[in-house]
């Protein structure tokens, strides 16, 4: 691929040296797993975690004369994903093979898409906050098989091999080398798990390693030409990524500032020191000897194909964030906190609809999230739903309940369940509106303390210990507009 | 293009067959003999012609997506020189 | 009892079925001649009697039942690339030590649902790569034939030459074979059996140990035209486990055998009557013309401009695509393993042990033309000048030729050990020229015996044919077959 830089150097994500100032370019490979029941070329299992080698045909353990054939659902999954990154869909793909030696890839060659990838280049935008909005070209999608997995303490001088991932499919998205900070690469990163997620396409699950990153880092003088990179393989965690690029841009800073080159390598990220080093397997220069599979015909599909699996597309994150904030009337950024997963955007939608937008918001992210948050649930096991979430915001709005009563109520049901109007009714939590009860509890209290009646007279914020005084006394019902407006009339301010 | 002991002991390496340091050059000859008998291809003009992708004019078939295969560790191993609880064994990688 | 090995594939099926003799009685028989053969011969590398003895004993209970398959009870030999479950798979490699699969080739397994009795697997060339079967980690096959007035032995050729050699001298009443190169048509050509490669993605490769995925396709060796329609009938059909299986109907092959020629327009390709080709080729080509005219054929000459570089190219794609397929032969998950200090070690020393010199030489020419600076050289500019090849032949499909006829090998069998073949690969390969053009475009083509040099040793012709129309080929290779007249049997002397 060629390459060519998008952006315009930013100060403000320069790294300063002892030289002088020094831009990062960093490029991402990820490496999705395919959501599939069976695997990229056999009839096997992609379930996780089961005992080794059992998940396994005799087609993922490269067995003489054994052959492959295509999983359709992958080939859809690669499609809807390319769609999902508004990237070119190549109706014609070829599959390749890369070969090389290693004990837990059984055929010695990895079938992967070279030159004719299914999906062509694409673009993904970040959103910086106050940097703005960011945009990162995607390259290529294609497809492969994920090798298998090999364990290296179960024995002192030998090393277990597990087949039960060879095979399983996964899409590599490859981007261009347009992000300039770690942040950034967090971000697309998240981005790209999103909108996997949104599509169904990959679980985005890190920790089991669903979703990985390769990431080249190199650094240069801004604005310069592309230094020499390196690529930390297999990087599984958002927070190891960040981790990774920082070390790794510094080790080469350091290396350039001493005079020194870089030598394009494969790295590895520890994440017990926060160190990249180099793998010492990989080292060798990698001679591929890519050619096209010939126990494999072309890929192809029509338009036809394409246009149905787009129709049928949920609406993406970007989209869905455009709708919310001019459906709703809520900021950008409250948008871009709920459309982070398609079940929390969902959960806002049954809130929002017929009531205050920004009112809901309010309440889903800063009450609903944070308490998710806290407590380690999500909305599908959450203890209150969407219903019970509007019907709380319903009281407010009417004027029932203020806030601090709401939050009350809120606990209730998180804790008990139950209807909000009834707890309301029959807790005796509703606000008290009634002028002729306040209007006496605020005749006793400028009664009680003529002091503070004077006082009031020159420094009129001090209505705020009148108020405070009439809530005690209603223990906190008393409707605050209407305590405001009869102590105002009441003191003549 | 030729090929040379030292050509040939790194294409060893590449297909991971051990060579002998004194077959090298009788290698190299052979492999030299056959090259040369393939470069004839370089009278043919190729120009505007499509490499071959598959011989037979089809494209490829999809499978549906269902678990049909696997579940049988102890046939995938029971041919393995080492092996231990379903697992492959092979001498320590470092990585 | 007359010897019960001594008949045709056909005759023993019906011979079964008329229960003239049972199966049990015929694979006996083929157990005897083997037990005395193969010292001589080498022709199997393993011999399963004891199963074979429970599948005739099967056969004949089914036949009492009046039931039973289109084979039932032909006892088969089947070449060591053929995946058989629980028994001896090695492709004719050390690297395969011990290697038993705990699964069946389709094309065994369609064979077994048709009745069909295996004898034992086949000796071969080193994973398919060679043309006299003396890369074989078990040893030289020796053919059946020799010259007239000699004790020298020949090769059977390659790679099915355990295949050859058996149906030649009596040892199954077929035998499946794969075609690379011509690795079926050039040892039927040296022993005076038929041999068909049928088109590309006809036969399932599910379960073959493969060679050159593009280009192998496997087929019968048999000793009569109409037993390799039969046995192909049963071979082939579509198979969703191989992604370049074609799903066509399979034809009754049989049915197309006495069809004969009339009618048909028969190409004859000028490009292959080569420079320092023996003139009794020549004169055997132009009879074989001539038997065809006088059935009613058409010749016609024809012109295929590129097929002198369908080797050099087919030297390129073969070794390229086995160097790959080759790969999983690591030591880890099967067969030889021999021990290093590391990984890469282990597989250095496995490899260097379990590869024999041809087969290494063939995995580095591969690695070679595949590798960084070389591809498009090589391995892209081969894949061109086989879509020409391909396009050579559509022309003249195009054109109204139905099938083309050939010779098949430049010569008849020669000695074991040929110091000139030893000494140059090149030599070697040129065995193939006029098979080698047929894999590269996929298509069909046929090997008959058709006459013997003036030593004595068969000699055949090839018929190339359109895709998929194999049927073409048996009806024109019975004209030669019935024309030439010839016994095929080679004078016992083992």
């Amino acid at each position: 691929m060629s390459l060519v830089d998008t952006r315009t150097p930013d100060p403000k994500k320069f790294i300063k040296g002892a030289t002088g100032d020094w831009e990062m370019v960093i490029g991402l490979e990820i490496h999705a797993q395919v959501t599939s029941e069976s695997k990229l070329f056999s009839g096997s299992s992609t379930k996780f975690g089961n005992s080794p080698n059992s998940n396994v045909s005799f087609v993922d353990a490269a067995m003489p004369g054994m052959l492959p054939t295509i999983n359709e659902e992958c080939v859809r999954q690669a499609v809807r994903t390319g769609l999902g990154l508004k990237a070119k869909i190549n109706n014609r793909s070829i599959f390749d093979r890369k070969n090389y030696f290693y004990p837990d890839l059984p055929q010695g060659y990895q079938i992967s898409q070279f030159k004719d990838p299914i999906v062509g280049e694409g673009i993904v935008y970040l959103d910086m906050g106050k940097d703005g909005i960011v945009e990162i070209g995607i390259e290529r999608l294609h497809l492969e098989q994920d090798a298998g997995k090999s364990i290296h303490d179960l024995h002192p001088n030998m090393s277990f091999i597990d087949l039960n991932r060879s095979g399983v499919a996964l899409m590599e998205i490859v981007s261009k080398p347009d992000i300039r900070s770690s942040e950034e690469a967090r971000s697309y990163i998240a981005k790209i798990r999103t909108i996997l997620r949104y599509l169904g396409t990959c679980d985005g699950n890190m920790e089991q390693g669903s979703l990985r990153a390769d990431i080249n880092v190199s650094v240069r003088e801004p604005g310069g030409e592309f230094g020499t990179r390196c690529e930390i393989k297999n990087v599984n965690s958002m927070r190891f990524a960040v981790a990774a690029i920082e070390y790794e841009a510094r080790r080469q800073i350091d290396i350039l500032e001493d005079g020194g080159k870089i030598d394009q390598e494969t790295r590895l990220f520890d994440a017990k020191t926060g160190k990249t080093r180099s793998m010492r397997s990989k080292e060798e220069a990698h001679d591929y000897r890519y050619f096209p599979d010939p126990d494999l015909l072309p890929l192809e599909f029509d338009d036809e194909f394409v246009a149905k699996l787009a129709k049928d597309l949920p609406e993406l994150p970007d989209e869905k964030h455009g709708r919310f904030v001019s459906e709703y009337g809520i900021t950008s950024y409250d948008a871009s906190v709920l459309i982070s997963s398609r079940a929390n955007a969902s959960f806002f939608e049954d809130v929002a609809k017929g009531r205050n937008g920004k009112l809901s918001a309010n309440w889903v992210i800063n009450e609903f999230f944070g308490r998710l948050a806290k407590e380690e649930l999500n909305v599908a096991n959450s203890p209150i739903n969407a219903h019970q979430l509007g019907g709380i915001i319903d009281l407010i709005s009417n004027g029932d309940i203020s806030g601090k009563i709401a939050k009350e109520l809120f606990e209730i049901i998180w804790v008990e369940g139950g209807k909000p109007s009834e707890i309301v009714e029959k807790r005796g939590m509703k606000q008290v509106s009634d002028t002729g009860a306040i209007e006496k509890m605020i005749d006793e209290i400028i009664a009680n303390n003529p002091e503070q009646v004077i006082k009031v007279k020159e420094k009129p914020q001090l209505i705020g210990w009148f108020v405070g005084q009439v809530m005690k006394a209603s223990q906190g019902k008393a409707n605050p507009r209407a305590v405001n407006e009869i102590l105002k009339a009441k003191l003549g301010l | 293009m030729s090929v040379d002991a030292n050509i040939v002991k790194r294409i060893g390496h590449l297909a991971r067959i051990k060579l002998e340091q004194e077959n090298l050059d009788g290698l190299a000859g052979e492999l030299n003999t056959i090259l040369g008998f393939v470069e004839q291809l370089d009278e043919v003009d190729v120009s505007g012609v499509e490499p071959m992708t598959s011989v037979i004019p089809a494209s490829l078939r999809v499978r549906k997506d269902e678990i049909t295969d696997g579940g049988y560790a102890d046939k995938i191993v029971s041919n393995a020189p080492l092996s231990e609880d379903n697992f492959f064994m092979v001498p320590k990688v470092v990585e | 009892m007359s010897d019960l090995t001594k008949l045709s594939l056909k005759a023993t099926r019906d011979g079964i079925k008329n229960k003239d003799f049972s199966a049990l009685e015929v694979t006996d028989s083929y157990l005897s001649a083997i037990e005395a053969a193969n010292p001589k011969l080498n022709a199997y590398v393993s011999i399963e009697a004891e199963q074979a003895r429970t599948m005739a004993k099967q056969s004949d209970e089914k036949l009492a039942k009046g039931q039973g398959g289109a084979l039932e009870g032909v006892p088969l030999g089947i070449k060591d690339l053929f995946a058989t479950i629980g028994t001896h798979t090695q492709a004719g490699s050390h690297i395969l030590d011990g290697f038993k699969p705990e699964y069946e080739s389709s094309i065994t397994a369609n064979l077994w649902a048709d009745g069909a009795v295996m004898l034992g697997k086949l000796n071969m060339d080193e994973f398919a790569m060679g043309s006299s079967n003396e890369t074989s980690y078990y040893g030289a096959v020796v053919n059946p034939w020799r010259a007239d007035d000699s004790n020298k032995d020949l090769v059977p050729g390659g790679s099915s030459g355990g295949s050859a050699a058996a149906v030649s001298a009596w040892l199954c009443a077929g035998a499946t074979a794969t075609d690379t190169g011509g690795s079926i048509r050039q040892p039927a050509a040296f022993t005076g059996t038929v041999g068909i490669k049928p088109t590309y993605g006809r036969c399932s490769r599910w379960g073959v140990v493969a060679f050159a995925s593009s280009l192998d396709q496997a087929g019968p060796i048999t000793r009569t035209v109409e037993d390799s329609a039969l046995m192909l009938n049963s071979m082939a059909g579509f198979d969703k486990k191989d992604s370049t299986s074609v799903d066509l109907a399979v034809p009754d092959f049989a049915a197309a055998v006495e069809r004969g020629v009339k009618g048909l327009t028969i190409g004859v390709p000028k490009e292959y009557r080569m420079e320092g080709m023996p003139q009794e080729i020549e004169t055997l080509w132009q009879q074989g013309l001539a038997w065809l005219k006088d059935e009613g054929a058409i010749i016609k000459g024809i012109s295929l401009p590129h097929t002198k570089y369908a080797l050099p190219a087919y030297y390129i794609v073969a070794p390229a695509e086995a160097s790959s397929n080759l790969a999983r032969y690591d030591g880890v998950k099967y067969g030889l393993r021999v021990n290093g200090d590391s990984i890469d070690e282990m597989y250095e020393n496995t490899r260097a042990k379990g590869f024999g010199a041809e087969v290494q030489r063939r995995v580095l020419i591969g690695t070679y033309v595949l590798s960084a600076g070389y591809y498009d050289a090589y391995y892209v500019k081969a894949q061109k000048v086989r879509t020409l090849i391909k396009r050579d032949f559509e022309q003249v499909f195009a054109d109204g030729i139905d099938a083309i006829l050939t010779p098949a090998t430049p010569s008849a069998a020669f000695g074991i050990a040929d110091q000139e073949m030893a000494a140059d690969p090149v030599k070697m390969y040129l065995n193939d020229i006029f098979t080698v053009t047929v894999n590269m475009a996929g298509l069909p083509a046929i090997a008959v015996p058709a006459g013997k040099d003036a030593q004595g040793l068969p000699l055949a012709l090839q018929l190339i044919g359109k895709p998929f129309d194999e049927e073409t080929l048996f009806a024109a290779g019975r004209v030669i077959e019935r024309s030439a007249g010839l016994d095929f049997t080679p004078k016992k002397w083992w």
